[in-house]
């Protein structure tokens, strides 16, 4: 680290793992009431342990965007955070809402729509909080010394995710309508401005540990979030197939679903390539291992498991099963949830001035949390192939179907207990590393070469 | 080979013309579909409080409407057609955990007025046009 204000990253950081935890939490319960073992009904129910799980996935993964945010803006600027005081009180503040939010779902008081339970008086709170971080990033790099491209790509996905997230805040008396802009923020958050999150991340990852000409990452960069936006934003039509408007988004969502895996084919491509392109080598090779893993992973999930059930004919069928949950896995695992591991990885021992670069633990918690993670996916992919035939083709009852597919959540929770093992020497190995201090300061080169 | 101003060129523009092109067809879903295929002369008081207890009771993290939300619980979008107004209203009603197959529903215990506006709402998603979905099944047991 180069900067004193970039150890608030740390924080949001420590944040991040936890609400994970708990996320996971959630998510075993869930899984455990699909096999049919729901003791905790009267205090969990589904519906609530469902809201909290995606909730926090969210949030978790917020965190992590901004905390990277907060770690590159300085050093790409050139200038020390606005102010740190209000990084903090930020962080305390929008842990404060999350905090909010679970409770209250716990109550039963939220607002059911899908991805944005997040009552409407929170909603308002998470508003300021935002426009807040942003306040900061801007002014930021506004009295910085330069703007680059990485900063600037990444910046513009922060803006327009707070943008984006107006929409899924009006009021409609009509569900197709509810829908319809509901899927303006979560599609064109995860298929469009979250991708340049990623890909600014990406970028300034890149550019550390491979060390390939900032130009000619950059310029691979505007190709990469160039092929998001061309492909994502039209893309959004395979969501309104069936919700009551017109067949046109049929023929104009398949096609643009179908190219979006380009931008995360190029991004895959784009970190081999540069990593082999490369002279520098890099000692810590954890962080390598997450940066490469991500955009492979990304591809795999988002881009190839999507555009496996968003062709129209296909989708009439798996749309609404257990088809959607196996992609929603793997790509949100893959593109943002390993982009944060990146990143954290990368940064703590600048952050720390602890090289634990390339650690046992650290390599047992990469391969076990994506291999548990890629298990789960195979363990949702038959569950849902299963229930799609079963209840969408043969006409077998709802509750009849989810009894024949009841074993493939058993598949599912071991292969979690995989994954989360993963998370916990993960986060073992981020609390190895110790508190963030000014001694870190102008270490990293030093670090490098040792 | 391309350069950095040229891929540049290459995001600024597609964003421009794919985002406009997104708003034209948004704007023609919003003035033509939207009045010709969920009946909106319907919405109805009643279809619109069934709405808001649909949300302040996030139905959708148990049920798909639609076919979006969790994966819980039965897709609901032809439930009137499917069940009637009678199971409709009694797994609303009902005191104690409304549970098909042993998978619970939390008991909400609805008065009679508020189940009927449910009942109102699910009507009414069941007629709008949903371009064929969901399929109907067409392999034999």
């Amino acid at each position: 680290m180069k900067y004193k204000s970039q150890k608030v990253a740390y924080w949001f950081f420590a944040a991040a793992m936890l609400l994970l935890v708990l996320q996971i939490v959630y998510g075993f319960i869930m899984g455990f009431a699909h096999m049919g073992y729901d003791g905790l009904h009267s205090v969990i129910p589904f519906n609530t342990a469902r809201a909290v799980h995606t909730n926090l996935l969210v949030v978790w993964i917020l965190l992590g965007f901004m905390g990277a945010a907060y770690y590159i803006i300085p050093e790409e600027a050139q200038n020390e955070l606005v102010s740190v005081k209000l990084a903090y009180i930020q962080l305390i503040t929008f842990l404060l809402v999350g905090v909010a939010a679970v409770t209250g779902y716990h109550l039963n008081y939220w607002e059911g729509r899908k991805f944005l339970e997040i009552p409407r008086p929170l909603d308002w709170l998470v508003v300021i909080n935002v426009l807040t971080f942003l306040g900061i990033i801007l002014a930021t790099l506004y009295k910085g010394k330069k703007t680059t491209t990485t900063a600037l790509v990444l910046t513009m996905g922060l803006v327009f995710a707070a943008l984006l997230y107006l929409p899924g805040m009006i009021w409609f008396d009509n569900q197709t309508l509810d829908s319809f802009f509901r899927w303006w923020v979560v599609h064109l958050w995860v298929e469009g401005v979250w991708e340049l999150i990623m890909g600014g991340i990406l970028a300034f990852l890149l550019i550390k540990l491979t060390g390939v000409d900032r130009e000619v990452i950059e310029k691979w960069l505007y190709v990469i979030v160039g092929l998001t936006f061309l492909s994502g934003i039209l893309g959004t039509g395979h969501h309104y197939y069936y919700i009551g408007v017109g067949k046109i988004w049929l023929i104009v969502g398949g096609i643009f679903s179908m190219l979006e895996p380009l931008a995360f084919l190029a991004m895959a491509l784009f970190a081999v390539a540069m990593y082999r392109k490369g002279e520098k080598k890099h000692p810590n090779k954890l962080a390598l291992a997450w940066t490469l893993g991500t955009a492979i992973l990304a591809f795999t999930g988002a881009g190839l498991l999507g555009m496996a059930h968003t062709l129209p004919q296909v989708n009439m069928y798996t749309h609404g099963t257990l088809v959607t949950a196996m992609h929603g896995h793997l790509a949100f695992w893959g593109a943002y949830g390993m982009i944060v591991f990146s990143f954290i990885t990368f940064a703590l021992p600048n952050l720390t001035g602890r090289k634990l670069y390339d650690t046992a633990n650290g390599q047992l918690a990469f391969w076990l949390s994506n291999i548990g993670m890629l298990g789960m996916t195979l363990a949702f992919g038959v569950a849902g192939v299963a229930q799609v035939y079963l209840e969408r083709k043969t006409g077998l009852e709802f509750g009849a179907v989810q009894q024949e597919i009841e074993v493939h959540f058993l598949v599912l929770v071991l292969c979690a207990s995989m994954f989360a093992t993963g998370i916990l020497m993960f986060i073992y190995e981020f609390y190895r590393h110790g508190s963030p201090n000014d001694e870190a300061i102008g270490m990293e080169e030093i670090l490098e070469s040792a | 080979m391309l350069s950095k101003s040229q891929a540049r060129t290459f995001f600024l523009g597609g964003t421009v013309v794919t985002f406009a092109i997104f708003l034209a067809l948004s704007w023609n879903s919003l003035v033509n579909d939207v009045p010709r295929q969920t009946n909106p002369e319907n919405l109805s008081e009643s279809v619109i409080r069934g709405k808001e207890m649909w949300e302040s009771n996030n139905c959708m993290g148990c049920h798909t409407i639609f076919g979006e939300g969790a994966y819980y619980a039965p897709e609901l979008t032809k439930v009137y057609e499917r069940r009637g107004e009678g199971y409709i209203k009694a797994a609303l009603m009902s005191k104690v955990p409304w549970a098909p197959r042993g998978r619970k529903m939390v008991a909400y215990g609805f008065t009679d007025e508020q189940a009927n506006d449910m009942v109102e709402f699910f009507k009414w998603i069941g007629e709008v046009d949903l371009n064929g979905f969901p399929p109907k099944p067409d392999v034999k047991r």
